[in-house]
């Protein structure tokens, strides 16, 4: 069974030289969509990405992060959008501070970027049908 | 060429109609001229989908046994509180009416999150409310309580009545102070942070018939997912508005109030709505047919958001103090491409407008009409023109005295 989830990775500063995701993708099969990245050797490091792979592999995965000392925390919010409740009226486009969403030319469709969005709930209160959600 | 609303429904009969949408005409009429299109075109269809709060609906309960006078009493549905100064147990249930415990702006700004506008979604989708109700009690309608579940089913009647919709023209938002506001038009950045627009441009129904040489009183329409009319013209109509060469209002001027039976609406169509800061409300989707009955009908209908113009306002002060003052004016084209510029800033635009739901509703329209489902009709009397000399009046306050 495959799974997706979103994780943030908090790297201790003796690890940040390590090639740690190298070998998420080498050793375990797992693909992995970066998100957010601050890096820099000798500092504390922190990573949010969606990490995806065979269940067992992610478990494995997962382990081999936490023994090398990575702390692992699954990213506690989430913005999603009820695609019931939408009505693609495009008052959510210019207030994104991350620019999430955006007006297909086609079909003039609002279009959100789950990937660009900082979770930071703007688009919650100011949905008139209230078709964004922020899940815990 | 011209044609009669009764030859086009003769054809509509027979399933030979030529029906487009008024986004299609558009190309049509590039590709063949306008005569040659409006001979082969009999009617077009337009479409909105944008929150509407001139927009509420009638129900009849039945009666109860023993009886209950709801009329003067108080009522509410799902805790949203419904006019009650009319018959027995009629009730009008208003879009922006509000739980009396809802904290509005004391927590600014308020969230908003349920009001008339979603009782009336939620009785479309068929779902029980609950109706608690308070009367006085008379000797011939002696109870004094009432609570119960109701469905729009079992009610005698459900008649959405808006007395102001599908507005020709409206102000696009934008914030000069320095914070946030929250208006009806949606969130409203700081320093030209954003701009808000509110019609669906070129396939909105007055934009289409900019004199309403067509639409009038009795028209039959989409409204709301099922059929309605237009019951009159609706309140603050303004025909004598500022217009462009090509007839189209350049600032918000004709309206309509429509009517029909909620029990036939669907789902989708009517959304309950909540604008930060400002309220409770109900989206409402409405198309209207544009018989081509000449030339000048098919002229009409060419209309394209380059040549509709509207006029930006600031939030912050002017529209708030009602002063008349305006920042320019921009076209639909510009404020579609996503960036507008004002006062020399690139200010990033949003709609509160569903383009893509009006496009759905003027062609669900045009289907209807193509299958032969949905006939035109002739206005029993038309809305007042600009030869009415009907103005949009401010409030004259006068003091009351002793």
């Amino acid at each position: 069974m495959d799974v997706s989830r979103r994780i943030v990775l908090h790297f201790p500063p003796n690890i940040t030289g390590q090639p740690v995701v190298y070998r998420l993708v080498k050793d375990f099969g797992l693909t992995f969509n970066l998100l957010k990245a601050s890096v820099s050797p000798g500092e504390e490091g922190l990573m949010v990405m969606e990490l995806s792979g065979d269940q067992k592999n992610y478990d494995k995965g997962v382990k081999y992060l936490t023994e090398a000392g990575v702390r692992i925390q699954s990213l506690s919010q989430d913005v999603v959008r009820d695609e019931s409740r939408c009505t693609h009226c495009g008052a959510c486009i210019a207030i994104c501070p991350a620019e999430a969403f955006s007006l297909e030319p086609e079909t003039r469709k609002v279009l959100f970027d789950h990937n660009k969005c900082v979770v930071c709930g703007l688009c919650v209160k100011a949905c008139p049908p209230r078709a964004m959600i922020l899940h815990f | 060429m011209a044609k009669t609303i009764a030859e086009i429904n003769e054809k509509i009969r027979k399933g030979k109609a030529v029906v487009v949408t008024a986004e299609e005409v558009i190309g049509i009429a590039k590709q063949k001229g306008v005569s040659g299109a409006a001979e082969e075109i009999d009617v077009v269809t337009t479409g909105t989908f944008s929150p509407m709060c001139g927009s509420g609906a009638f129900l009849n309960i039945g009666h109860s046994k023993p009886r209950i006078k709801l009329g003067g009493g108080k009522v509410y549905l799902n805790d949203v509180p419904v006019y009650t100064g009319i018959a027995a147990v009629d009730i009008f249930l208003g879009a922006t009416a509000l739980p009396d415990d809802d904290p509005r702006n004391k927590f600014y700004p308020g969230e908003f999150n349920y009001g008339g506008g979603y009782v009336i979604e939620e009785l479309v989708a068929g779902k029980d409310v609950r109706l608690t109700a308070t009367a006085f009690g008379t000797d011939c309608y002696p109870r004094k309580k009432l609570e119960t579940l109701i469905n729009i089913e079992d009610i005698n009647e459900a008649i959405l009545f808006n007395a102001r919709n599908a507005y020709q023209n409206y102000n696009v938002a934008v914030n000069l102070s320095d914070k946030v506001i929250y208006t009806y038009m949606g969130v409203l950045k700081p320093n030209l942070g954003n701009a808000h627009y509110s019609t669906a441009g070129q396939l909105s129904p007055l934009f289409n018939d900019p004199y309403y040489k067509t639409i009038g009183v009795g028209t039959q329409i989409f409204l709301g997912g099922g059929i309605g009319y237009v019951a009159w013209h609706g309140t603050q109509h303004n025909p004598t508005a500022l217009r462009g060469d090509n007839g189209v209002p350049r600032q918000g001027a004709g309206t309509l109030a429509v009517i029909g039976d909620l029990k036939q609406m669907k789902p989708g169509w009517l959304v309950g709505t909540s604008m930060l800061g400002y309220g409770c409300t109900l989206t409402v989707g409405i198309g209207v047919p544009i018989p081509i009955l000449s030339e000048e009908m098919l002229g009409y209908t060419t209309v394209s958001d380059a040549g509709i113009l509207a006029p930006l306002v600031d939030y912050s002060e002017a529209y708030p103090q009602l002063k008349s003052d305006i920042l320019g004016e921009v076209s639909y084209a510009e404020l579609r491409s996503g960036r507008i510029k004002v006062q020399g800033k690139d200010v990033p635009t949003g709609s509160l407008s569903s383009y893509s739901k009006a496009v759905e509703i003027a062609s669900i329209l045009k289907k209807w009409i193509e299958k032969g489902e949905f006939l035109l009709t002739e206005p029993v009397t038309p809305l007042p023109g600009v030869e009415s000399g009907i103005t949009f009046k401010p409030l004259k306050e006068r003091p009351i005295g002793e």
